[in-house]
């Protein structure tokens, strides 16, 4: 057996002998089989279960306490209109890098002919970046996003500023109903190379327990609601 | 005249559990006690065999020699409908401790677990057991109450002797911040690691003092014997005494550590 | 047992304490830090009414996963490959060390990122890594400046609190190279901005990107990091080789149990409802991923886990490192992290470094606790802490350690204690004699044989004559 085999062994029959387990129990094997299939979810916060309005504020209040900005665009231009007044209001130069995304590319962009788009995964130079959440968890204002050519991760990390989309229908209760629209896009089991949850701009409290933004990721979100 | 609630039990026959530390440092916890005790209609007795509930073997490891300390206690105690300590911490022993010590015997492991049944601290007995509303007492101060950790999380005690403080005339009750961080004394930690344990009493002392309070009153003698070994080596006029001296009106005894005769 | 390395406890527990518990400084430091962690885990516990619930769920859920580990691994570990990613079993530190350099050489690493990773310090990596001529670089804010100063985290979520501003800045002058020596770093920000802008060319430069997890998920192969910075994020998204190396009880199922873990851990660490960034990793960039490692490596070690399973001590298996046993803890509160000696302190260190290091080595870290319960009251994942600290006392006491003076008071203690008649005798001689010598004073400010008392506090003297001396006196015996 190879020094990597002998390791991996070495752990295994240690954790089964500890535990007294036997090789073919199948009532062991079927336990985990059946909880990996089933995934049962736990307790879910009653905060939400509330009625879309209510938990759409909740998503935004919740946004808000944790540092972000938030904007509600009803339509496809008003997007584009708070992102571009974000730009403005932080004294940001216009330009903004994004992804494939086919819903931030289709944007009405030509309202705003000034407007610099650079496409493609963030290059460390990029002073705002631009992504849009598949989903978001209202019950503690916690953006989704995953890795991919639509919405590189380096952007939601690079640049010092960081807009998200979100469409409003895509904003779930919790966490759990996140999970589930995951599995519906990526099958059971299987995840991107990257989900990440993100719910305000990058802090640190660790010099004399004083918060600053921007410790390493963005020091500032600004997040549009469409829908 | 000790006030009681109707439908309590009619003259139980009550075990007083002292405590090693009432038994040496201060008996007149003890009696008081006893007083508190019979006045709310207890018949109580002291079984004479009696000598420590096993803690201090218990919590240095000693394992062997608790589990001997906690069957004698079994034996000499089980008799009785109730066995009261004035001590969250013997009680906490006895209540949360003695039946698993003794789980490995089980004939021993059900009679302690009737036994932790029965055992209770001495304020929260009173007020829950005997239906006590009110003491016949008066102790014109400013007090604060210090919940010991015994108390506190092994027995969730809190309210009981808060209810019977405010029956007594002239008293006082001024809580302190930070009521539910330890005091340092943790049996023979304070002697184990005394910097630690000295450091810990300093900041319980802030709280006291920034309460307001001139006395300190506790369901526990080792924390008060901590608390005012402390506060005399700094010369505070801060005083301690066990609660169950004032609600028992016996608070002619010099307070912990205070000079026999007043200057 | 785990095999000691640099980051084993040493033996001055004492001293450092001593030390600490004089520090004006880092007293003000720590209350601060420990009154203000203990307020915001209050709120988050108040604002979530479900939190009792979720704990019981999340203890349910661990206890399910490490009866049943062997199977999760395996599940895990088809699930990594199924993805991309390689898994690695390290049974030691020893192992892991090994395995980490191994891949990093693999990899032509000359400078490494580091996300923050007890399980990295417990086996002495960094040092094995820039022994071997890599560059390691600490990302988070904290680390990185404890290894700008070749210092040790006073707190494991606030690692730098013993250190002000002012010093800070002056290991940064020392420490950031080809900068104006007048630029400003006066401020907070200033320090943040700097850092910010240092340790960007090490995230954009490094071959190989090093992070722990707080948990790894069965269902989908997933690792799970939490942070508030995003220095995790940059250090796994970055270079071209991710490794993660976690501990195999950080397992949990499926999603759903994450949910449920994470619902509890910042609630518990810092008071947040969530950090910042949690982010769900799962095997290196696909066909088409514009960004992320070519290579993910996930290396789990045992170094004594395996050792802990359906011992005394499993239920610390249970433990999330969400730090709130320390936060509470007035021990902790009093001395600090250092004091401990060892990668893991506080309560949840005082029982798990005994059982990765031995409890000869490691004996203080149980022993100084006056077993207030704190720490179990506030434990989001139900361990019983003053409970499996007492086990190691018996341990200890079973091993002769406790020194002999102590031996001998709890032994003649015991002694009369099973001996009613004796120790009614001997009690009624001696405390009425206390008394007497105390004379009038009402205390002793010394007292032979009882330095570790008097040392800092007077003793209260008996009253006299024993409760059940004078109670015999007083009633006749049925």
């Amino acid at each position: 057996m190879s020094q990597a085999g002998q390791r991996r062994q070495s752990i295994l029959s240690a954790v089964r002998t500890a535990l007294g387990a036997r090789p073919g129990d199948w009532a062991r094997e079927e336990a985990i089989a059946e909880r990996l299939r089933a995934h049962p979810r736990g307790t879910v916060p009653a905060r939400t279960h509330q009625d879309e309005p209510a938990l759409l504020d909740l998503f935004q209040t919740m946004l808000e306490s944790q540092g972000s900005e938030v904007t509600r665009a009803t339509t496809p231009e008003e997007a584009v209109e708070a992102i571009v007044a974000d730009l403005r209001l932080h004294h940001l130069p216009l330009a903004l890098r994004l992804g494939e995304d086919e819903v931030l590319r289709s944007l009405p962009w030509d309202a705003v002919p000034d407007i610099k788009l650079c496409f493609g995964a963030a290059d460390g130079d990029d002073r705002a970046g631009l992504s849009r959440a598949v989903a978001a968890a209202a019950e503690t204002g916690t953006l989704v996003l995953i890795s991919g050519p639509d919405n590189p991760t380096t952007l939601a990390f690079l640049p010092e500023s960081h807009t998200v989309l979100i469409h409003r229908v895509d904003i779930v209760p919790c966490y759990e109903d996140v999970f589930d629209r995951l599995r519906a896009i990526y099958g059971e089991g299987v995840l991107p190379r990257s989900v990440n949850l993100i719910s305000g701009p990058s802090r640190t409290a660790d010099i004399e327990q004083t918060i600053v933004r921007g410790a390493h990721g963005p020091k500032r979100l600004r997040v549009v609601i469409l829908g | 005249m000790t006030e009681k609630r109707a439908g309590t039990p009619t003259s139980p026959h009550v075990a007083l559990f002292v405590t090693c530390l009432v038994n040496l440092f201060r008996p007149s916890v003890g009696f008081a006690a006893l007083k508190l005790l019979q006045d709310a209609g207890a018949r109580v007795e002291v079984p004479l065999e009696q000598t420590c509930c096993g803690q201090p073997a218990y919590n240095s490891g000693d394992r062997t020699d608790a589990i001997a300390i906690a069957r004698q206690v079994v034996e000499t105690f089980e008799r009785f409908d109730y066995v009261v300590a004035p001590s969250g911490s013997c009680a906490g022993m006895i209540k949360r401790h003695y039946p698993e010590l003794l789980s490995d015997d089980p004939a021993l492991a059900s009679r302690a677990k009737a036994l932790a049944a029965k055992t209770y601290e001495l304020t929260s007995f009173l007020v829950e057991v005997l239906g006590v509303i009110g003491v016949d007492a008066q102790f014109p101060a400013t007090v604060t109450y210090h919940d010991s950790c015994s108390s506190l999380r092994e027995l969730n005690i809190s309210d009981a002797p808060r209810r019977l403080l405010a029956g007594v005339d002239g008293l006082t009750l001024k809580e302190m911040d930070e009521r539910e961080v330890c005091c340092g004394f943790g049996g023979a930690f304070a002697v184990k690691y005394p910097e630690i344990s000295t450091t810990m009493a300093e900041a319980k002392i802030r709280n006291i003092a920034a309460s307001g309070a001139t006395c300190v009153l506790a369901a526990d003698l080792g924390c008060l014997l901590h608390l005012a070994g402390r506060l005399s080596r700094d010369g505070s006029p801060i005083t301690c005494r066990h609660v169950a001296e004032v609600l028992a009106g016996m608070t002619e005894t010099p307070a912990l550590g205070q000079p026999q005769k007043p200057e | 047992m785990a095999d000691a390395s640099k980051a084993a406890p040493t033996l001055s527990f004492r001293e450092s304490a001593a030390e600490a518990l004089a520090d004006q400084d880092l007293q003000r430091a720590l209350l601060n830090v420990k009154r203000g962690f203990i307020a915001k885990r209050a709120k988050a516990r108040d604002k979530l009414p479900e939190f009792a619930q979720l704990r019981d769920e999340a203890k349910a859920i661990k206890d399910h996963t490490l009866a049943h580990l062997d199977l999760y691994l395996d599940a895990y570990e088809r699930k990594v490959i199924e993805s991309g990613g390689k898994v690695h079993y390290a049974p030691t530190a020893t192992d892991a060390r090994d395995i980490v350099l191994r891949l990093c050489r693999d990899a032509g690493a000359r400078l490494v990122t580091k996300g923050k990773s007890m399980v990295s310090e417990e086996i002495g990596l960094d040092d094995h890594l820039e022994a071997a001529g890599i560059e390691v670089a600490e990302t988070d804010l904290g680390e990185h400046i404890l290894q700008i100063r070749g210092d040790r985290p006073s707190h494991i979520i606030a690692p730098v609190i013993h250190l002000n501003k002012e010093t800070i800045a002056a290991d940064f002058t020392r420490a950031h190279k080809g900068l104006p020596p007048d630029r400003p770093l006066g401020t907070v920000p200033d320090l943040v901005a700097e850092a910010r802008a240092v340790l960007r060319e090490k995230f954009l430069g490094a071959d190989v990107g090093i992070t722990g997890a707080n948990l790894l998920i069965a269902e989908t192969g997933s690792s799970v990091i939490v942070t508030n910075e995003g220095n995790g994020d940059l250090t796994e998204t970055l270079p071209v080789t991710h490794i993660v190396l976690a501990s195999i009880e950080k397992l949990v199922p499926t999603l759903e149990d994450a949910a449920t873990v994470l619902r509890l851990l910042a609630r518990s660490a810092t008071g947040q409802e969530i950090t910042t960034y949690t982010t769900f990793a799962t095997g290196p960039a696909r066909v088409g991923d514009p960004d992320g490692p070519r290579a993910y490596h996930v290396v789990l070690l045992d170094n004594g886990r395996s050792a802990m399973l359906g011992s005394e001590f499993h239920d610390m298996l249970r433990c999330i490192r969400c730090g709130a046993c320390l936060n509470h803890c007035p021990i902790y509160g009093a001395i600090g992290g250092h004091a401990y000696g060892s990668v893991y302190p506080g309560p949840m260190g005082a029982v798990l470094t005994p059982a990765l290091y031995g409890i000869d080595q490691a004996r203080d870290l149980p022993n100084a606790s006056s077993f207030c319960g704190r720490c179990e009251e506030v434990c989001p994942m139900a361990i019983p802490l003053p409970a499996l600290m007492r086990k190691w006392r018996e341990r200890d006491f079973d091993r002769g350690n406790p020194p002999f003076q102590q031996r001998l008071a709890l032994k003649g203690w015991a002694f009369l204690a099973k001996r009613p008649r004796l120790y009614h005798a001997l009690s009624g001689l001696v405390m009425p004699a206390l008394a007497r010598l105390a004379g009038g004073d009402g205390r002793f400010r010394h007292f032979p044989l009882a330095g570790a008392w008097t040392g800092t506090r007077d003793l209260p003297a008996p009253e006299g004559e024993t409760f059940q001396a004078r109670y015999r006196k007083g009633h006749a015996k049925p």
